[in-house]
């Protein structure tokens, strides 16, 4: 017992050390990603996008006259929005971050906003959340995403699967905002360009067993199967028990499927299937794909060069603004995001803090191609991607 | 070709997964029923005995394909089944000992004995949680399929595949082999024959001189290799994950009281029951129906009873059903 006391006496004196430091010399930056849950395994690449932008930064000087900065990552799982909110909030209270980049899914990332970003005042960013209605929350100009709304996505994979001659497919889709918001933005889509859907399905995630719903798709019938769901998730448990019954051989696969995890689970066997995620064309997008490889991860998983822009935009932001406030520096962001100016690419970071201390204008692109459009959101371009001989290749943007 | 285009899918879809999902609530509902007949409670942390042999059982599978043993186109798991059986068995002796024993010297009624195993029940749940983790474990190796649905239909060239996944084959043959080797045991060896003794009147049993804790300590390492191996063979067919085999509770107690508590026959049947009516209720029939009808008749509709989200309120439905109409069951079993 003794022991114990004058190990949480020290851990307390250690910490609130810490607290102090934290508001002398360094800016914390909140990352929230969903680290654990459905697609955790997406998570590390846009994080380790996000610190690489913030490294990246420090070297250069960091912001403010010389302030450094310091990542601080939280677990905002990806269906828990409890346990996303109480994350968000230990991040602000005990580690006072000045912003946060995240979270990663719509729904923790709408509670995080209304909950804890709002009511503090800070900045956020989330690199992937696509719920078209984040668009209409109540956000007093604090939150943007660098991800499109699902409204669009449904219209793009329309028209994919159009261009493909598929005229009948059926959908399912996981039981949430992101699954039911997508799935219905495709039908109304797809419907209005002439195609049938036999049957749109809802599917839990977390189940050992598929066979039901598959059985009730394939009842149904379609050239193909349009999985809105979780690669790591009840996504992958769909294709597979398609594929084990023969029910479905080609899958469209919007955002939240796209993942090598694919490449390791079915191969060749979903060879033909396709799908989109949000990515719009870039002259130098290799350079990002360099920079991640350099520092060890996947820069071309999904959303991990938003990781990067949302961090980017966020630390240029602080500093057009000459403050971390959330309000401050969330006014610069739009323009900062677009034309005029000049064109800042990833790993210009440097160039860019430079330009904006001498008072001029820049306008990021990054490694996403970013382009916000009203009321703080991505404009929307897609990356077209196929299974070629089990592997996951990029044939296009639109 | 018609007719048979129908059967296959119905097959496909239908029977197949059906009768390896009715083996396995079978095997699971045997345990539950030898629990209630001879140590005369509701037994609630079977699901999670399960959760835990199948545990045991991956840890080991993983060590032998770590060692480079596999048993060629069948699943390692097979072989680690035994190390399984053990650890559960270890388990459900130890919380005997430790639990329930305690309770049976006070002769307590059967509905605290419940809400006993409910405690345990939460322990093991941590327990499984702890060692493995909340995640999805794959397992399985070997053969994935006996037949693949692509193979099937340039084989016979019909138009609709049939998938038997090895799995299912394993499934099928290993309850098979259980439940005989079950029945024989309870009806040709001393010990089985004492524990039906026991089972059907504990006064009489401990007059002719049957010794309780021995019958109780058989009981239990006869659950353990029931509850393993049915947890085993769920996970390699569906996948394992600690959570699915809470879920699996209601099924399988649902099984057991269709089939009468405490009625080994009854459990198997129940088991089927419970497993065909689900699959055949979620089931959309539109495409045996589209197969069978002139096309004049074919129904524009999915032909689907129920959602497929509704599944596990089948059960349920054909519980509150048994229990008004034949609270005993079909095969006569104690009433609840």
């Amino acid at each position: 017992m003794k022991k114990f006391l004058s190990a949480t006496a020290m851990y307390a004196v250690l910490a609130s050390a810490a607290f102090a430091g934290s508001h002398s010399e360094t800016v914390k930056i909140g990352v929230m990603m969903a680290f654990t849950g459905p697609l955790e395994s997406l998570a590390p690449p846009i994080a380790a996008g996000a610190e690489l932008a913030l490294n990246e930064v420090n070297e250069a000087g960091g912001i403010l006259d010389g302030k450094m900065l310091e990542a601080v990552r939280g677990d905002g799982t990806c269906t828990d929005a409890a346990a996303a909110t109480a994350a968000a909030e230990r991040l602000i209270t005990s580690d006072g971050i000045a912003g946060l980049v995240g979270a990663m899914c719509s729904g923790t990332t709408g509670a995080v906003l209304t909950n804890v970003a709002v009511p503090n005042g800070i900045l956020q960013i989330s690199p992937s959340a696509t719920s078209p209605g984040l668009s209409d929350q109540e956000d007093n100009g604090l939150f943007f995403r660098l991800a499109p709304s699902d409204a669009r996505q449904g219209e793009v994979m329309a028209e994919i699967i159009r261009e493909r001659g598929f005229s009948e497919v059926a959908v399912t889709y996981t039981n949430n905002d992101y699954g039911a918001g997508l799935a219905g933005s495709f039908q109304a889509a797809f419907e209005a360009a002439g195609g049938t859907i036999t049957l749109s399905a809802s599917h839990e995630d977390g189940k050992a067993d598929y066979s039901a719903e598959v059985g009730s798709l394939a009842s149904a019938g379609g050239e193909a199967l349009v999985v809105v769901g979780y690669v790591d998730q009840g996504g992958s448990g769909i294709i597979q028990n398609a594929l084990d019954t023969g029910a479905f051989d080609t899958f469209v696969l919007p955002d939240g499927m796209v993942g090598t995890i694919l490449e390791e689970n079915f191969g060749s066997d979903i060879d033909g299937s396709f799908g989109q995620n949000p990515s719009a064309e870039n002259e130098r997008g290799d350079d990002y794909i360099a920079m991640a490889e350099a520092a060890g991860f996947d820069g071309t998983s999904v959303y991990a060069k938003e990781g990067y822009d949302s961090m980017a935009l966020m630390l240029l932001a602080m500093s057009a603004a000459g403050s971390t406030n959330g309000a401050e520096a969330a006014s610069k962001v739009m323009e900062l995001a677009n034309a005029p100016g000049e064109k800042i690419y990833a790993g210009e970071l440097g160039k860019a803090l430079e330009i904006i201390a001498n008072g001029g204008d820049i306008d990021y692109v990054g490694a996403s191609a970013v382009e916000l459009i009203e009321p703080g959101e991505a404009s929307g371009g897609y990356m077209e991607v196929e299974m070629k001989d089990g592997k996951l290749m990029q044939i296009g943007f639109r | 070709m018609e007719f048979l285009n129908a059967f296959v899918a119905l097959s496909n879809f239908v029977l197949v997964p059906a009768i390896a999902y009715g083996s396995q609530l079978a095997l699971g509902a045997l345990g539950v029923t030898l629990i209630y007949g001879i140590l005369r409670f509701s037994n609630f942390a079977h699901g999670d005995t399960m959760a835990f042999g199948a545990m045991c059982t991956i840890l080991v599978t993983w060590l032998l394909q770590g060692w480079g043993v596999s048993l060629g186109p069948l699943p390692t798991a097979l072989l680690a089944l035994p190390f399984g059986i053990l650890g559960a068995a270890a388990l459900v002796l130890v919380t005997d000992r430790a639990v329930y024993r305690f309770y049976r010297a006070q002769k307590v009624k059967p509905v605290i004995l419940v809400i006993v195993s409910m405690g345990v029940m939460f322990i093991y749940n941590g327990l499984t949680r702890f060692i493995i983790g909340p995640d999805d474990q794959r397992f399985a190796d070997g053969e994935r399929f006996i037949i693949s649905a692509r193979d099937f239909k340039s084989m016979t060239g019909l138009d609709e595949g049939l998938a038997i996944k090895t799995s299912q084959g394993i499934t099928v043959i290993t309850a098979v082999i259980t439940v005989a080797l079950l029945f024989w045991f309870l009806n040709r060896t001393r010990t089985g024959k004492s524990m039906r003794a026991y089972s059907d009147n504990e006064d009489l049993a401990l007059l002719s001189g049957i010794n309780p804790e021995r019958v109780v300590m058989y009981t239990w390492l006869i659950v353990a290799a029931l509850a393993t191996i049915a947890g085993t063979l769920y996970g390699l067919d569906k996948s394992f994950k600690p959570f699915t085999y809470f879920q699996l509770l209601l099924p399988i107690f649902a099984a057991a009281i269709v089939g009468g508590l405490g009625s080994p026959l009854g459990a198997i049947a129940g088991g089927f029951v419970i497993a065909f009516s689900e699959v055949t209720i979620t089931y959309a029939w539109k495409k045996v129906v589209t197969y069978l009808m002139p096309e004049a008749l074919e129904p524009d509709g999915l032909l689907q009873l129920l959602g497929t989200d509704y599944k596990f309120a089948v059960s349920f439905v054909i519980l509150v059903i048994v229990l008004l109409f034949r609270p005993t069951g079909l095969f006569k079993g104690k009433s609840v």
